[in-house]
């Protein structure tokens, strides 16, 4: 069945635009159902985007929950198989609390899973089309990149286990300050966060800081690490999107699941990062899988903040409007006139108070005559 | 169209201190003194427009990208916890979020604490952290009168010079946190409009280090 690409909303396009992207990379699409056993999300819980879970029990006594996110049920359905990758792609409702505000919400996602043995091009894919499906929502994006097998030694090797969490949350600020107080708090001489705050002093594209990251790490012991985040960029090497690309040690993710490469998207008018990923081999170990991980989601939801393409007329072309006497039969064949011209019509006995029309079209008698036309 | 900087300033006495170091910093908006109840002032040439907010809604027009950055006290961001960046501490605007009560108050643990306050989500953080059963009074006013009439056995509020507090016959009985002003950046506009960003931090920085 044919149709015309502008009965679909922005949300309906986007979606058809990431799976036909997806789709050209060899990902294939995973369809799942709505409910998952709670058990895995409460073994998970920091994984989830937001703390809420909507949970009913089902006839047969299990506690089931609408799922608030798709990776953990992919991960739950795949095997080990070493050697192969497994690379899926997914649009799917998920169910949470959505970001500011305190209520459910019904939200589609799109996204991708690269699982198995993950190597360079892997990687480098997987950011490939995270900056490609951003380009495809706007022309203004920024992909932001970080290595976290960078900052993660530093955190430890800084701040006493108990405060890594705390010292991570101000990396996500931006938060210099915070980390000079986490420092006072538990003794730590503010000169041994020096690295830390240096190395996320490095921001911008990265042909300009690579070499500052190189020679830090040089430093630190962190040059297979630098060297990691340059393979992981290597793809974009003389595309046009290399520009849209930033390195940001900010940019951070729950290392209880995540490590090595994480990123971020942002496209200009949306107030927050509509797209984020990340290597996830921890999670993986945690669910008893072998395997590295590498994936994304795409919060369409976020989307909404950018203005709505028009599909043109906002209503219908025709007002068709007939008397008592005209059969089903005449009504249609008169509907017919217009919808052959490929305009849409809307028949009624009187022209609707609520409906937006450009002509308002009478059928009598048998004949159709045009009584206004805003053309 | 050149790109214009929100910035969102909170309304009274900080807010005025705050401009004044953006000026100093080369973001001057001289209509902004000119009083009257305009809110919202623009300058084209330097690229900014500054507009007045509640204190507390300073945080929620940054994290909505309605302004790029703002200045918003630390109580506001640790009771909020609202999605931004916290570029600065400004160093002004000090004070503390405190426990407060009666100057005969003493504490029977036998029984949950009842705690007035704006700041639920510090005072629930603060006695949690403690293991202390307590009973919250969201109010959103005049909390210091809530011990006096027997609404609650203390408050958690921010004290700046202790005078409403002695003027009540209370006092401070623990210190939760130091409270200063915050530099906060909207995270996909620091993105996008980073060069603006990152020359007023900067140059507030300078002003501060000075």
């Amino acid at each position: 069945m044919e149709f015309d690409n502008g009965v679909l909303d922005n949300t309906e396009r986007n979606i058809y635009a990431l799976r036909s992207l997806y789709g050209r990379y060899g990902y294939t699409h995973y369809k799942m159902g709505k409910f998952e056993e709670y058990d895995l999300y409460s073994r998970n819980k920091d994984f989830l985007v937001s703390d809420g879970v909507i949970t009913f029990t089902d006839t047969n006594g299990k506690l089931m929950a609408l799922k608030p996110d798709v990776t953990l049920s992919i991960i739950k359905n795949c095997r080990d198989n070493p050697g192969a990758v497994q690379k899926l792609f997914y649009d799917e409702n998920v169910y949470r609390v959505s970001r500011g505000s305190d209520s459910f919400k019904e939200i589609m996602q799109s996204g991708l899973e690269c699982i198995g043995s993950i190597d360079e091009y892997c990687i480098g894919e997987v950011l490939w089309l995270a900056a490609k499906s951003l380009s495809r929502v706007c022309a203004d994006f920024v992909l932001e990149v970080s290595n976290l097998d960078m900052l993660t030694p530093l955190l430890s090797e800084i701040f006493p286990e108990g405060q890594v969490k705390a010292a991570l949350k101000c990396v996500d600020e931006k938060n210099i300050h915070g980390l000079d107080s986490i420092c006072a708090e538990s003794g730590v001489p503010k000169e041994k966060a020096d690295p830390l705050k240096e190395l996320l002093s490095i921001y911008g594209r990265p042909a300009d800081v690579m070499p500052q990251i190189s020679a830090f790490a040089a430093s630190h012991g962190l040059s297979a690490e630098a060297a990691a985040l340059a393979a992981a960029l290597e793809i974009f090497a003389g595309s046009e999107l290399e520009d849209r690309l930033v390195i940001d040690f900010s940019a951070v993710s729950d290392i209880k699941y995540y490590n090595g490469i994480v990123f971020r998207g942002f496209v200009n008018g949306v107030p927050d990062s509509v797209l984020c990923g990340g290597q996830y081999d921890r999670l993986m170990r945690r669910m008893g899988r072998e395997s590295g991980a590498i994936g994304f989601a795409v919060y369409l939801d976020m989307l909404n903040y950018l203005p709505q393409k028009s599909s043109g007329r906002d209503g219908v072309d025709v007002m068709l409007i007939y008397g008592p006497g005209e059969s089903p039969s005449a009504v249609r064949k008169a509907v017919a006139q217009f919808t052959s011209q490929g305009l849409t019509v809307l028949a009624g006995r009187s022209p609707s108070q609520k409906a937006r029309y450009g002509r308002l079209a009478e059928l009598k008698d048998g004949r159709v005559t045009i009584i206004e036309d805003d053309a | 169209m050149k790109t214009m900087l929100n910035v969102a300033l909170p309304k009274g006495r900080l807010g005025e201190k705050v401009y004044d170091m953006f000026e100093a910093a080369g973001f001057e908006c001289p209509s902004i003194r000119d009083g009257g109840r305009k809110l919202i002032f623009e300058n084209e040439a330097a690229g900014v427009r500054y507009f007045w907010a509640k204190p507390s809604d300073v945080a929620i027009y940054v994290e909505r990208g309605a302004a790029d950055i703002g200045v918003v006290g630390k109580d506001i961001l640790v009771e909020y916890s609202p999605n931004v960046y916290e570029l600065l501490d400004l160093n002004i605007g000090r004070c503390r979020m405190a426990v407060a009560g009666p100057k005969n108050f003493s504490d029977d643990s036998s029984r949950p604490l009842r705690v007035a306050t704006k700041f639920s989500h510090i005072a629930a953080d603060y006695y949690a952290g403690q293991g202390r059963d307590i009973d919250i009074i969201h109010l959103n006013g005049s909390i210091e009168i809530a011990p006096i009439l027997g609404l609650s056995d203390v408050i958690v509020d921010i004290v700046e010079t202790g005078t409403t507090l002695r003027e009540n016959d209370l006092e401070v009985k623990e210190t939760i946190m130091p409270i200063s002003a915050r530099l906060i950046a909207n995270k996909a506009g620091f993105r996008f409009k980073n060069a603006l960003i990152e020359r007023i931090v900067s140059e507030l920085s300078a002003q501060m280090e000075a």
